[in-house]
């Protein structure tokens, strides 16, 4: 394109202009990826003390792999990411059909609603959230007469109903996209041709948008496996996830360990790009 | 009693939100026909298609088909199908599950669907291509298979929507002729939407032009083409000279009119007038007839002096402008049968003449 | 519409209007509520009116007029203006450096931007505590050079590179996709009717791209302002933002009434910042056109 155009009679103000392009362009990839690289070269660093070089050792990893403490977290995180992954996406694609296809009072205020859990702060959120569990948790013990260890406590369930309450939103306007770039008349053919609406759902709607329903959901996945304010506030007693485990250690100390922790994390993050770029490619080819 | 029509709209109207797209139109379209809407983008003639096969629900008024009204069935409940301007192939599946999937539908078996299928590829000349997907198609090919998508199904009436509209030139002109003859062998109802004045006229038996949500007149193309009922057809259709003129007499479908200062004509009138008054008269180019000056004109045609002011040579035929009287000018269309030679000069006088019935007042 | 299309309707948006409705509004106006409550001890509301959280955020302290958790609010705010500006410094280039390169080492590029913004993100806020420890990584290698240790860890410059550093692909990304949009043949229009380059750029291409600057700043503002990982991490609760201070009321200090008075206040500014903002905005294009 017009970067390789050569030939531009060009002035000293071009030159400079892409040589400062290159040069903010190596700037900021390595201000991206140094932090990242030397925390994971130094999580194979044989020393306790952190920053110092002192050799190489997988002793880090094989704590890790023992600690019973982050094997339940691992567990709680992957549960709370699978099941509020799936309630969302079914909610949230539910939700982006009735926006996207449907005429209704209020559609442009509960468009407007459906945006705020994206752009409003996690803090804000997670105290609110917070607040609320107190008061129903307690309306409810009250209620049914619950007391000491049978009383309802924040825990898991209420970390994954507060992750579907932010994911249904992402998973909504990823699929919301895709349902817009869906040409119209593909429903209105199926329907010409004697389909009924779970029909041309199921056989035209669905297929054309899986992409966009499984990037939603990648989308979700992740954020919820990386939720660390709103889980926070949420969680009680035995809900603890891996990144209020790490974060934990973080403020009692810095250890090799947590580099550990953190590059598998790291590791995983990557694997969920590459499947969501692959899931992406895969949707703008096949249509 | 009535006729009962295979498409009927009765007193329909549609709107969205404060637009009127369609304003009460009453239409029947007989069976077997080939019907088309014709007028320019945004005249309501897609928003009647679209009506007729239940996309969209009349604001008021009926809907019939075959007799009984349709104005709240949902599109999977009508026998009508229709090929889309854009084809809307379902891309994630082959060209046979496309052409299969109306018939599945209908809950047909495996083997009449296969083989229906195969019949319906070979009825638009692609019996091969059933494995390939849509965006393997060229556009031509993958209207092709649109229609048979639709016509697969047998139904009792094909809706067209711009069908050739995406085409090019060439391909669309042996496509009409295609198309035509396949609705003569089918023996099904045909609604044709286009804004295509000349597509209209070389495919259809009957024509309904439309403008601003209205339908204006509707005919076969020769009563469209040879008697429009106003100007916006006459103009829409063709091309026409409108003549600013005064009526001042009129006996049946006879009428006498001025033009500019001296001018008498002669010419058809389909509605009665009674005292004077303003009106247009129009002409087709191609009727009127230019001769050396002094000469009388072929039988039957009133002649009129007249100068060249303007001669363009186009090929098939010239097109003059000629000058009746200063103010009164008319195009005229004359085909290049003799040699260049005795084609007429810019500043030439000539005589001018044409018959009293291929004049015609239009009342505003 | 028919009776079938609307109980289809109800199916489709019931659930998660339910949802969001009970899990998100509802909370949301409880916070407003409990600003007008009284404070109980030991964490929770007693249900009588009451305006003491909001005497106690806007009444001045000693000589200034300002409290310190207002303070903290309106560094909070500054704090995020500076994080988007110093982003769109960064992130404006590099967004246009990925544009103009051809489409397959785009796509390369822009993968690299994507691993941040899927990494999880208090990893991301370690690997800057690790390197600007008092013993960490930079402060060893000055030392190995001979030179001073700094105090790095726990003042704001570190906050501030955190911020930086974590919204940097929020940035880049809206940017890119309406640079991408970007007829580069405008540009050469406008030259060729006798614009340079200086020019080109505020005349053509930073009008065109406007969306996506505004876009990137709401994107890169609205979440740093309530952030709580990077002050936590980096800041060690010496440099507190406004994310601490609800982390605070609602948690060790026990003052939910306050805290959500503090979230409240927070919001509007919020809100009318973003709608004084796009308005600008809207103006603009306006006159743009």
């Amino acid at each position: 394109m017009t970067g390789h155009r050569g030939g531009i009679p060009g002035s000293k103000l071009l030159r400079w202009g892409k040589r400062l392009l290159w040069a903010n362009m190596f700037f900021s990839f390595f201000f991206l990826y140094a932090p990242i690289i030397i925390l994971v070269a130094f999580s194979f660093n044989d020393s306790r003390l952190g920053a110092r070089w002192a050799g190489f050792t997988l002793k880090w990893y094989g704590q890790m792999m023992e600690s019973e403490a982050i094997r339940v977290a691992v567990r709680n995180s992957l549960f709370v990411a699978f099941v509020s992954t799936a309630i969302s996406t079914v909610l949230g694609t539910m939700t982006a059909i009735a926006m996207e296809r449907f005429r209704f009072p209020f559609r442009r205020t509960y468009d407007g609603i459906l945006y705020l859990p994206v752009i409003i702060p996690d803090i804000v959120m997670a105290i609110s959230l917070l607040a609320f569990f107190s008061l129903s948790l307690g309306w409810m013990n009250n209620l049914f007469g619950l007391q000491g260890n049978s009383a309802l406590r924040p825990g898991l369930t209420t970390v994954i109903i507060a992750h579907v309450a932010f994911n249904i939103s992402f998973v909504a306007i990823v699929v919301r996209t895709s349902l817009r770039e869906l040409d119209p008349n593909f429903e209105e053919a199926a329907q010409d041709l004697g389909a009924n609406e779970w029909i041309t759902f199921r056989r035209i709607i669905l297929p054309l948008i899986t992409p966009g329903i499984l990037g939603g959901a990648l989308l979700a996945f992740t954020l919820s496996l990386d939720d660390f304010v709103i889980t926070f506030f949420t969680t009680g007693p035995g809900g603890t996830t891996l990144p209020i485990e790490v974060f934990g250690r973080i403020r009692r100390s810095i250890s090799p360990e947590i580099n550990a922790i953190s590059t598998v994390m790291l590791l995983a993050s990557m694997l969920l790009v590459v499947v969501s770029q692959f899931v992406q490619r895969r949707g703008s080819t096949s249509v | 009693m009535a006729e009962i029509y295979d498409v009927e709209l009765r007193n329909v109207t549609k709107k969205f939100g404060d637009f009127t797209a369609v304003k009460d139109i009453s239409l029947g379209v007989h069976k077997g026909e080939f019907f088309s809407l014709l007028g320019p983008s945004g005249c309501g003639k897609t928003t009647n298609l679209r009506m007729i096969a239940g996309f969209e629900a009349p604001t008021s008024g009926e809907i019939f088909l075959d007799g009984q009204p349709v104005s709240q069935l949902p599109p999977f409940k009508r026998n009508v199908n229709t090929v889309f301007q854009n084809y809307a192939l379902f891309p994630h599946l082959t060209v046979a599950e496309n052409v299969a999937f109306g018939l599945e539908m209908k809950g047909l078996g495996k083997d009449e669907i296969r083989k229906r299928v195969a019949d319906a590829l070979e009825m638009v000349r692609l019996p091969d291509s059933g494995a390939k997907k849509p965006h393997q198609l060229s556009g031509g090919q993958r209207q092709r298979i649109a229609l048979a998508r639709a016509i697969v199904n047998r139904p009792q009436v094909l809706l067209l929507d711009e069908p050739l509209g995406a085409l090019d030139l060439k391909l669309r002109k042996a496509m009409q002729l295609e198309l035509k003859e396949l609705q003569r062998q089918l023996g099904i109802t045909f609604v044709f939407v286009t804004h295509d004045q000349e597509e209209a006229l070389v495919m259809s038996d009957r024509i309904g032009v439309m403008n601003h949500g209205e339908l204006l007149q509707v005919g076969t193309p020769e009563e469209i083409y040879d008697r429009p009922a106003n100007r916006f057809v006459a103009d829409f259709i063709g091309d026409t000279n409108f003549l600013p003129c005064r009526v001042t007499e009129c006996q049946g479908e006879v009428a006498w009119v001025q033009v500019g200062q001296g001018i008498r004509v002669k010419a058809a009138c389909d509605q009665a007038v009674s005292g004077e008054r303003q009106a247009t008269l129009a002409i087709r180019p191609e009727k009127i007839h230019l001769h050396p000056a002094g000469s009388a004109g072929g039988q039957g045609e009133d002649v009129f002096p007249g100068r060249i002011e303007e001669a363009v040579f186009m090929g098939t035929d010239t097109r003059y402008v000629v000058e009746l009287e200063p103010g009164v000018q008319l195009v005229v269309r004359y085909q290049n049968v003799n040699a260049a030679t005795e084609r007429f000069r810019e500043g030439e006088t000539v005589a001018v003449s044409w018959r009293p019935i291929s004049a015609r007042v239009l009342l505003s | 519409m028919t009776a079938r299309r609307k109980s289809l309707l109800a199916i489709l948006l019931g659930p998660g209007a339910f949802w969001i409705g009970l899990f998100f509004l509802i909370p949301l106006i409880l916070v407003v509520v409990y600003s007008f409550l009284e404070r109980r001890s030991g964490g929770g509301v007693l249900w009588h009116f009451s305006l003491d959280a909001y005497i106690k955020l806007f009444s001045p302290t000693g000589e200034t007029l300002i409290n310190d958790f207002m303070m903290i609010v309106l560094r909070s705010l500054w704090w995020a203006a500076l994080t988007s500006f110093v982003c769109l410094i960064i992130g404006y280039p590099l967004a246009f450096f990925i544009a103009l390169q051809p489409p397959s080492h785009r796509t390369a590029y822009l993968f690299f931007v994507l691993i941040p913004f899927w990494t999880n993100f208090l990893v991301r806020t370690y690997a800057w505590k690790f390197i600007l420890n008092n013993n960490g990584l930079l402060n060893n290698l000055l030392q190995a050079l001979g030179m001073n240790r700094i105090a790095l860890i726990n003042t704001p410059t570190a906050v501030l590179i955190g911020l930086v550093y974590g919204s940097l692909p929020f940035m880049v990304l809206p940017l890119y996709a309406s640079i991408e949009k970007l007829d580069f043949d405008l540009v050469e229009a406008a030259q060729d009717l006798g614009a340079n380059y200086v020019r080109v750029f505020s005349r053509v291409i930073l009008p065109l791209t406007m969306p996506g600057i505004v876009a990137g700043i709401v994107l890169v503002f609205i979440p740093v302002s309530g952030q709580y990982i990077v002050p936590t991490i980096l800041g060690g609760g010496k440099v507190a933002m406004l994310g601490n201070l609800l982390a605070q009321q609602f948690g060790p200090a026990l003052n939910w009434p306050f805290g959500s008075a503090i979230a409240v206040v927070f919001m509007a500014l919020l809100m009318v910042g973003v709608i004084f903002y796009l308005r600008g905005d809207a103006r603009e294009e306006e006159v743009g056109l």
